[in-house]
């Protein structure tokens, strides 16, 4: 009966979204009155989950396992999700979870509701907050089945501390043969990236070129943030696709986005509205993006941009 | 091979979203609707099979009339044919139902749908076709490449980018990557003309039940306006984002 939870880790550790799905389910077993249950791959020590409402973990360590399948972990998960009852799954919306969900909603006849951004407003019928229209309305939606499931919108619930502890036990679930089979992983490391970061700072067409990137990363390399671009920025090949944020890129839910020299088009807004807090650095004060930001420089970036990374590196030296 | 392309009939990304009936439905006045952008460059892809590799290729929609000038526009960039499931979409699980069945009745070896629509962004309708009909399914989808049954696709990750190696039968759920924006169609007056005596066949739906409801929409609140600080202040700056926004 207990809430299960797909609880995402990288090389044994876990990552940040698996924390804020475990506050979730939590949320969701409390108002259910049953516990939580996680399920991970290959992860370390799952202690930490227990101070996030975990009640059990299961384990699996599987070395066909060791990379991302979405057949075989969705499957691995309904077996899961049988064996223990479960009548809610939760999951994140990492690239991997929004890969897995749709498969293990056909495995279990689980209806699916994708970017929930709060706990459920009821059980009975059970009802969730979903962002809809590229975050430019939110949707109230049931889930209608006997088994359901939840994909938990980054950076929407948070990541809840609960005092308790998970006890942990080995899952050994039949692992089935699948027809994808990864050739190669090209990740970046040691950088943050956008589906991580805490901070995004983002670079537009203002910048002129792509020569003049460098004081973008190094802004984001004070603040610890992940580096992204606007469309036309990657259409024009200055950056990489990867770092395109928008309606047709990546969504951006960090606690603070920064833009300079983007003027802020409406599929642009969109993809970065669910972001806390919006800065933004152009010289058109007319430029869209002043009326959606909470805080804005109407300046040159050139001039703007080299102030702020000195006072911020100032600052980081204080704390 | 036989090639089907699952096209979303969304509004123009610059619509503004409002709704009517009590905020239970959108209200489409005044929208011009548009091909999902990720089914786009899908169908961009599609043509390229069409003229490389001789593939034939046909668009589906599950929807009602209003659908029909995006498909005609589909066939105008150049789909071969079109098939309109005559069916309101209501959820993601029954719309993945009626293309099953299209899938099925076809004979298709390559579905390619978009990694989510842009209205509802459910994420949902490519892998649960794929999981309905036992194909090999790679979400979130940059490249891809078929040689005869086998495929190697290219798939966007949180960081990077993983390259796998499956076969058909295969859905994909594709994005920007595809193909460039720049490869991008406009259908020509040829094209237009043409698609008008392309077949567009109505399909009646099969019995397929939802399993979510959408009850009710909500716009976000109004944000409060923007607060300036002046260029020469930047410190200014690094002190709110500190103590009145505690981001930093």
């Amino acid at each position: 009966m207990s809430v299960l939870v797909y609880t995402e880790s990288e090389q044994g550790k876990f990552k940040k979204v698996a924390l804020e799905v475990a506050s979730y389910a939590k949320a969701v077993a409390d108002q259910m009155g049953t516990t939580v249950t996680a399920i991970t791959f290959n992860a370390d020590d799952t202690s930490v989950l227990g101070n996030h409402g975990v009640d059990k973990v299961l384990k699996v360590n599987k070395s066909e396992l060791e990379k991302f399948n979405a057949n075989a972990y969705a499957n691995v998960i309904s077996q899961a999700a049988k064996n223990e009852g479960t009548k809610v799954v939760i999951v994140s919306s990492s690239a991997d979870s929004k890969y897995l969900a749709p498969l293990l909603a056909i495995n279990l006849d689980a209806g699916y509701a994708s970017n929930v951004v709060e706990a459920p407003s009821s059980v009975s019928p059970f009802t969730v907050k979903r962002t809809a229209f590229t975050n430019k309305a939110f949707n109230m939606t049931t889930i209608d089945t006997d088994v359901k499931l939840v994909g938990v919108s980054k950076n929407s619930y948070g990541i809840k501390e609960n005092s308790g502890s998970a006890t942990a036990e080995d899952f050994s679930p039949s692992v089935p043969e699948s027809g994808v089979h990864v050739e190669s992983v090209d990740k970046i490391t040691g950088q943050v990236t956008i589906a991580d970061a805490d901070i995004v700072v983002s670079g537009g067409r203002g910048l002129k070129g792509p020569e003049n990137w460098g004081m973008i990363e190094e802004l984001a390399q004070v603040l610890g943030a992940a580096t992204a671009c606007s469309k036309p920025v990657s259409d024009l090949g200055w950056r990489p696709h990867g770092e395109h944020v928008g309606q047709t890129g990546k969504p951006v839910a960090a606690n603070l986005y920064i833009a300079v020299g983007i003027s802020g088009a409406i599929q642009h807004l969109a993809g970065i509205n669910a972001s806390k807090v919006k800065v933004v650095i152009n010289t058109d004060p007319e430029a869209p993006f002043f009326k959606a930001a909470d805080y804005g420089i109407v300046g040159d970036a050139f001039e703007v941009v080299p102030k702020l990374i000195e006072k911020l590196k100032e600052f980081k030296a204080q704390q | 091979m036989k090639i089907l392309v699952c096209i979303s009939h969304v509004p123009d990304t610059t619509s503004k979203i409002n709704f009517t009936d009590g905020d239970t439905k959108f209200d489409t006045s005044g929208v011009q609707f548009v091909i999902n952008p990720n089914d786009e460059f899908g169908l961009t892809r599609a043509m390229w099979f069409k003229e490389k590799q001789g593939a034939d290729v046909t668009v589906v929609n599950v929807g009602g009339p209003e659908t029909e000038p995006t498909l005609r526009k589909a066939l105008a960039i150049g789909a071969d044919n079109a098939i309109r499931v005559n069916t309101e979409a209501k959820d993601g699980f029954q719309v993945a139902k009626q293309l099953a069945n299209v899938v099925k009745e076809g004979g298709y070896d390559l579905v390619i749908a978009g990694r989510e629509s842009i209205d509802y962004n459910g994420g949902m309708v490519p892998g649960m076709l794929a999981g309905l009909i036992g194909a090999n399914f790679v979400n979130n989808c940059i490249s891809l490449e078929v040689d005869g049954t086998n495929a190697k696709a290219m798939r966007e990750i949180d960081g990077g980018k993983e390259t796998v190696s499956t076969s058909l039968p295969l859905v994909i759920g594709g994005q920007k990557g595809l193909v460039e924006e720049s490869d991008l169609r406009i259908p020509n007056m040829r094209g237009i003309m043409m698609a008008r005596k392309k077949p567009l066949e109505v399909k009646e739906p099969i019995d397929a039940g939802t399993e979510t409801a959408s009850i009710k929409f909500e716009k976000p609140a109004p944000k409060g306006s923007v607060k300036l600080i002046d260029a020469d202040n930047v410190e200014e700056l690094v002190n709110l984002l500190h103590n009145e926004a505690k981001v930093i």
